[in-house]
């Protein structure tokens, strides 16, 4: 029997991953990154920002952004160091440290995410 | 007659392990700085690194959000040193580009029929940048309060 690949779960957590990123990163890393606390835009105030991620509906939101914007990341950095850098040797090794980076970013993020107060 | 055939000739052939080596021309490391459209191919696989620069940041302001006014101030005034500016203003720069190049290949990852017909690509790319100002406008809604 063949082995089955785990290509195409990772291609497709890079895939939405990617939608997901294209759509709302570029305006929540202008507006938390840079037009609040630049003063380009009013920010809002401290209970509100707590109000709105102690909802679980946004918790949820942002742990799944998170999840898939990693995974998105790790798929893609992991092909452009094959790519670009043609380190194939250390396939196993840039394999675990993509992967392995995500896999602890979302536990943290849902670590975070679950705990908050 | 045939399958009997076919079997003797399986068990002549033999594979040898010394097989002819492939012609294989050799690539620079450097390769992706021989042409824009190279380069601009790196660039865009290289918007991931920012796309998780971006993930840091937003757990790292969730954190200080959950420990309290004070962390959180910190945090803001975290967001003001100028290299902190200066990488957001380059992530900026690549998760756009990441986002306009996404869309500008989202008719050749889905192809949407519609009464039989191929819809143009212009459209599904169009669609795709409606949904993207649809989307933003969500955002700007509940998060700029004046």
């Amino acid at each position: 029997m063949a082995k089955q690949s785990n290509e195409p779960v990772l291609w497709v957590l890079f895939s939405a991953g990617g939608v997901m990123a294209a759509f709302v990163i570029p305006v929540q890393l202008f507006l938390l990154s840079l037009a609040f606390p630049l003063g380009w835009i009013p920010a809002p105030r401290y209970e509100y920002m707590l109000a709105l991620v102690r909802l679980p509906l946004t918790r949820l939101y942002l742990f799944v952004l998170c999840f898939l914007a990693l995974f998105h990341w790790a798929h893609r950095f992991r092909y452009t160091l094959y790519d670009g850098l043609q380190i194939k040797h250390l396939n196993e090794l840039i394999f675990v440290c993509c992967y392995g980076g995500a896999m602890f970013g979302t536990v943290l993020a849902g670590y975070l995410l679950w705990n908050f107060r | 007659m045939k399958t009997r055939e076919a079997r003797d000739t399986r068990q002549t052939v033999r594979y040898t392990e010394y097989h002819p080596r492939w012609y294989r021309a050799h690539v620079s490391t450097w390769w992706w700085l021989a042409g824009w459209p190279y380069l601009k191919f790196i660039l865009r696989e290289m918007s991931s690194v920012f796309v998780a620069w971006f993930v840091v940041v937003l757990l790292l302001q969730i954190r200080a959000l959950s420990r309290g006014p004070e962390a959180y101030a910190a945090f803001e005034l975290w967001l003001q040193n100028p290299l902190i500016v200066l990488l957001n203003l380059i992530t900026q720069f690549f998760v756009i580009f990441h986002a306009v190049t996404w869309f500008n290949v989202a008719p050749r990852a889905m192809a949407i029929r519609f009464r039989g017909k191929r819809v143009p690509d212009p459209w599904i790319v169009g669609a795709n940048y409606v949904a993207w100002a649809a989307i933003s406008l969500v955002v700007v809604w509940f998060l700029v309060r004046s």
